[in-house]
């Protein structure tokens, strides 16, 4: 029987990738270990390695071909003895192919309510001249630009991190930075997290605006000490008279199978401290605009990425200078029965939600917090006193969460409005586990967002 | 054990005295220019100012003035004034919590450290930060930080954005025995030694870390050695004499200066007091303390040698310690009678 060659997951989170490059031809032989092609991923090219001998039978997928997922059979390998011919079951067999289940929520316990269905429509940002121009932009490329943009604005910006330099970053999210700007202003560092966050706190505090990217967050625990005992109290400690005005930036929260040390969300560690500003950016939109204002904010702050959203695209701006106010939250979308309120990666569970929602005639106010400290309440209960029910998302440990915090200072200030209990669609309370369900477990998905929502607004 | 220990330590505070010459023994003894008169006068002012200060302190401390912790540098004099005659205008000075000496140094109105003691509106950091955190951009000192090791990469910082610059200061980062066994201390000379970063180590050791010595704490005990993986120079000074220091801060400033990267240099030096107010010291011997102070006082070894040299009399000696009276005087008079910070300080200078 003829070997299929599946299309290689190359990274944690990768879903899909380029087929680049054929190195092989069909009819070449191939040893296990021989180069056959090369993959292009959102993060860097691979060469796929043959595992086992025989000739290149066919070639399934062409060089060249984009957003080949994951587990497809990119070709055929004969073995030792088989011909052509042998190909033709095989072959047709595999062009029905089977790209993985793709890594959905589960869908909705219940069956959708036989209501009419509700308009739920994206609201315009209001950050955002009507008639302007959009581009699809990957988070990845918004986060880029948004540096390179406040580099060429600012002499004092540089950027410092691990494999932020040479390597074009661990993510890739410094990509062509060094070229431009060369290696005084991108500085690849030692894994020496304590030591370079303390370093650039003291050159913040000397008048550079240093921009520190941790290859994950999980990392910044080694740093922070810095963050805090130096970076956020000194202003107050020195009664104005010096501050830290930084930026710590770097993918945090669950990845993708990557386990427990290498899966955390922090926004609720650094949101509980003041002197820090806290951002959490959903879309590619926010991570340009808000960037930009985090690089020209003259506090330390504190700007919470996601890996996982890093190769997402959405509409930028086509604008000169777009930033974004740090402190402001945005509607997402307009809707009236319920207040779902989310920020970073857990809007993507808001948003799915939503839509599924709007099918049962459920119409869901989402609102994107984009800071998280300064916490814009101020949107939040507004909302809420237009639907009365309220549910927050996030991906981070219940306890002590920023939705804790949310579900407070909502029952203390619209306590009145509130027609349900707010509820909360978490992290579990587990440390991340790595096998695939039990992580799918950990999280939180579409349908634990969907049961709240019904919940609240006492929907069976 | 404790007669052991007190042996031990006996035998350091000797070699304190010696340590010029026990450094010599592996590298090339630094030549202790003689300082000029005018250069005396200011070491003995401006040591005494510290001493007459940290005095002042120490009594407001025990009447309830002064809250919390208090970590006074009585002893060790030498150094920040020894460091301060050799360094230029610009060079940047970061250090721990142990700090008055360092701003008087610096060029701080005792007034505003002294207030800033005792909380009040009048002090450095209007009352907010305390006897450990003070700051001055104007006069390029950078603080006054409560967690050990940690100016050392905030003081690397300082460099670093002074090679950035190009501006040719050079950052002076002090830090104690104890903080040389924190980690972020390592992880700061490497990358300092990597970029060749303009930052001299200053290491204060006064031979204990709070009330563990130094042989209790530390596997090598020569911490001039401890930048040697790194490739970074270092020595033993006698921190107790003030022309040794300059002597010593004046190279390893030049060192830096001149592109070099970072240089050690490990004051010998000793604390008189307790590690803060509230420190009885009961881990070294009476003796020990008084033999330093009498043998080894870094004013007493000015003080001889002007009137050694017929540079100055006795009375004119005394007149400088009553005009330096009246400064700490008129210091501690101000941090009694200037107000607490008005409460709505509470809520500013929090975020810019």
């Amino acid at each position: 029987m003829p070997i299929e060659i599946l299309m290689p997951a190359l990274s944690p989170t990768m879903e899909e990738g380029k087929l680049a490059k054929w190195v092989k031809s069909e009819g070449d032989s191939v040893t296990a270990g021989d180069v056959i092609a090369e993959i292009e991923t959102d993060k860097a090219t691979m060469e796929v390695e043959a595992v086992d001998e025989g000739t290149l039978g066919k070639i399934l997928v062409a060089e060249g071909t984009d957003n080949v997922k994951v587990n497809t059979p990119i070709a055929m390998l004969l073995a030792d003895g088989e011909d052509a011919s042998a190909l033709e079951g095989a072959a047709a067999k595999a062009e029905a192919p089977a790209a993985p289940e793709p890594t959905e929520a589960p869908a909705p316990s219940a069956a959708p309510a036989p209501a009419a269905p509700v308009a739920s429509k994206p609201a315009a940002d209001p950050d955002i001249p009507a008639g302007t121009s959009m581009v699809s932009t990957t988070v990845r490329e918004a986060l880029r630009d948004a540096m390179a943009e406040e580099m060429r604005r600012d002499e004092n910006v540089y950027l410092m991190g691990e494999e932020v330099a040479e390597y074009q970053g661990a993510y890739k999210i410094s990509q062509g930075l060094l070229e431009e700007f060369g290696p005084k202003r991108v500085v690849d560092t030692p894994i020496t997290e304590h030591g370079f966050t303390g370093l650039a706190v003291g050159a913040a505090m000397a008048g550079l605006r240093p921009i520190v990217e941790f290859m994950t967050f999980n990392f910044a625990m080694q740093a922070i000490d810095q963050i805090i005992n130096s970076a956020a109290k000194t202003l107050y400690m020195s009664g104005g008279q010096m501050g830290a005005p930084m930026v710590f930036r770097g993918a945090n929260g669950a990845a993708a199978r990557v386990g427990a040390q290498h899966s955390q969300d922090y926004a609720a560690w650094y949101a509980h401290v003041p002197g820090l500003k806290v951002v959490q950016p959903y879309s590619a939109a926010d991570a340009k605009g808000l960037l930009k204002a985090a690089i020209r904010d003259p506090n330390p702050v504190i700007f919470l990425e996601n890996e996982i959203l890093y190769g997402h695209s959405f509409e930028v701006p086509d604008m000169e200078d777009f930033v974004l106010p740090i402190g402001k939250a945005k509607i997402e979308r307009e809707g009236s029965d319920v207040t779902i309120v989310s920020w970073g990666i857990g809007m993507t569970y808001a948003v799915k939600a939503a839509d599924e929602l709007a099918g049962m005639g459920i119409s869901a106010e989402i609102v994107n917090m984009r800071s998280i400290r300064p916490l814009d309440i101020d949107t939040v209960i507004e909302s809420v006193k237009k639907t009365g029910r309220l549910v927050t998302v996030e991906e981070a440990f219940p306890v002590c969460s920023v939705s804790s915090e949310i579900g407070f200072q909502v029952q203390e200030r619209a306590f009145d409005w509130l027609d349900a209990p707010v509820l909360r669609v978490t992290g579990k309370d587990v440390p991340m586990p790595y096998a695939a369900n039990l992580e799918k477990l950990a999280l939180p998905n579409v349908g634990e967002v969907i049961d709240a929502v019904k919940a609240v607004t006492y929907t069976s | 054990m404790a007669a052991t220990a007190r042996k031990t330590t006996g035998t350091r505070s000797k070699s304190a005295g010696r340590s010029r010459s026990s450094a010599s023994k592996s590298k090339a003894a630094p030549s202790i220019a003689d300082f000029s008169k005018e250069e005396e006068l200011e070491a003995y002012r401006e040591m005494l100012l510290i001493r007459r200060f940290e005095e002042k302190a120490g009594q407001l401390y025990g009447m309830g003035l002064i809250g919390g912790f208090c970590h006074l540098y009585i002893g060790q004099e030498a150094v920040v004034i020894g460091m301060q005659l050799a360094k230029k205008d610009g060079d940047q000075m970061i250090t721990g919590y142990r700090d008055h000496g360092h701003m008087l140094a610096m060029g701080l109105d005792p007034k505003g450290v002294m207030a800033e003691l005792t909380g009040r509106r009048g002090g450095l950091s209007k009352g907010k930060g305390g006897s450990m955190h003070m700051f001055s951009k104007e006069k390029d000192f950078y603080g006054g930080h409560g967690i050990v090791g940690a100016q050392v990469s905030l003081g690397t910082g300082l460099a670093f954005a002074n090679r950035y610059r190009e501006d040719g200061r050079v950052s002076m980062t002090f830090f104690g025995d104890g903080a040389t066994n924190q980690g972020q201390v390592y992880e700061s000379f490497n990358m300092a030694q990597l970029w060749k970063l303009p930052v001299v180590f200053v290491i204060e050791n006064n031979k204990y870390g709070m009330g563990t010595s130094v042989e209790r704490a530390s596997a090598t005990t020569d911490l001039s050695h401890r930048g040697a993986s790194f490739g970074i120079p270092g020595e033993q000074v006698d921190g107790m004499d003030v022309r040794a220091v300059k002597a010593a801060s004046e190279k390893a400033l030049e060192h830096c200066r001149s592109g070099k990267g970072p240089y050690i240099l490990e004051m010998i030096t000793y604390r008189y007091r307790g590690h803060s107010m509230s420190d009885p010291a009961k881990y070294r011997s009476k003796d020990e303390v008084q033999k330093m102070r009498t043998e080894r006082d870094p004013i007493e070894q000015v003080r001889n040698r002007l009137i050694e040299k017929k540079w100055a009399s006795e009375d004119e000696l005394k007149e400088i310690d009553k005009k330096v009276r009246e400064v700490v005087n008129e210091a501690a008079e101000f941090a009694q009678n200037d107000p607490e910070p008005d409460p709505s300080e509470l809520y500013t200078d929090i975020l810019l």
